[in-house]
């Protein structure tokens, strides 16, 4: 069982509810990967217009944890008030708590997060960190407060996949208690099932399934991925070496030459 | 009173937030909302008193990642 603060969950895949071709699309996508958690957003919302009713409420009928995420927030108040709202409005305490820091890359601005966790956790958040693979970054987050972290794998929405693999596997290493989420990057369930072989808790996937050309039956795949992924983890994967080594007994082979 | 909503000129009556929201159409809806950047919980929205030009934010669930 994955345990996220206090929650348990059986799936180790979390999803994203963004850039899906349809409504009726991402409903049947959420199913398809087994997610037990989801993540929305907060935008402008018109009197007229009130799309964000409608989505609320295909949301409330999937019957899933939502994750409300600060997406787009560059500074730590702005992070901080869009928290706020967001506890209100989704009625949790779990915050994906984003500050960005740069356009091109969305990486994330360390500095302006740690800062943001230490107040949100203060106020009773549970908050889910979007970091880099920093150690000393990761470090900070936990004496904020934070009991979960979520390291990028790669740029958000760039599928390039897992983009430091020394990095994210040391992160592990240092932080074996500390349940981790991949989230941001992952392009393919190979991705994931790496992911989830290193040791990672857990997977957030959107633009990967939302983007594809069938998101239901990436869903699909994706959820299949990670839980071939975590089995692995668990019978414990070979080492790899340099050289060849016949997988065959040598002995009794017989002499023929 | 002038005030911004969601970025936008609005020419409203009310004088608090929670009698505008039910101006501007958003009664009953889900919402969170923000006067001059500033959190004002749903409890406080009918003292919340507004002046002229001020800016409020009114927020819905979206889509997110």
């Amino acid at each position: 069982m994955l345990r996220l603060y206090d929650t348990e969950l059986r799936s180790r895949l979390l999803l994203g509810t963004a850039r899906y071709p349809s409504p009726s699309i991402l409903t049947e996508a959420v199913k398809a990967s087994g997610a037990q958690v989801v993540t929305v957003s907060l935008r402008r919302e018109s009197g007229g217009e009130r799309a964000g009713q409608g989505f609320w409420s295909i949301i409330r009928d999937l019957g899933v944890r939502v994750l409300p995420n600060t997406a787009g927030c560059h500074s730590v108040k702005e992070a901080v008030t869009t928290a706020h709202m967001g506890r209100e409005v989704f009625g949790t305490s779990w915050v994906k708590l984003e500050v960005i820091g740069e356009d091109e890359t969305l990486q994330p601005d360390v500095f302006g997060l740690v800062e943001a966790a230490r107040i949100l956790c203060s106020e009773g958040f549970e908050v889910f960190p979007y970091t880099t693979e920093d150690l000393i970054v990761a470090e900070r987050l936990l004496e904020a407060g934070c009991r979960v972290l979520m390291p990028w794998a790669s740029p958000i929405g760039s599928g390039r996949g897992l983009n430091n693999l020394f990095g994210l596997t040391a992160l592990r290493a240092r932080f074996p208690e500390v349940p981790l989420v991949v989230d941001a990057g992952i392009g393919v369930p190979s991705h994931a099932a790496q992911a989830l072989e290193l040791g990672f808790d857990a997977v957030l996937i959107n633009t990967a399934v939302s983007q594809a050309r069938d998101p239901v039956g990436m869903a699909g795949a994706f959820a299949l991925a990670v839980e071939a992924g975590r089995a692995a983890y668990a019978a414990g994967p070979m080492e790899p070496r340099d050289l060849a080594v016949p997988s065959t007994p040598l002995i009794g082979k017989a002499f023929l030459g | 009173m002038r005030i911004l909503v969601n970025g936008a000129s609005r020419e409203i009556g009310a004088a608090d937030l929670g009698a505008a929201l039910d101006e501007l159409g958003y009664g009953g809806a889900v919402i969170a909302t923000a006067v001059n950047g500033e959190f004002v919980p749903a409890a406080d929205r009918p003292a919340s008193r507004l002046a002229e030009g001020d800016r409020i934010e009114v927020l819905a669930p979206m889509q997110g990642g």
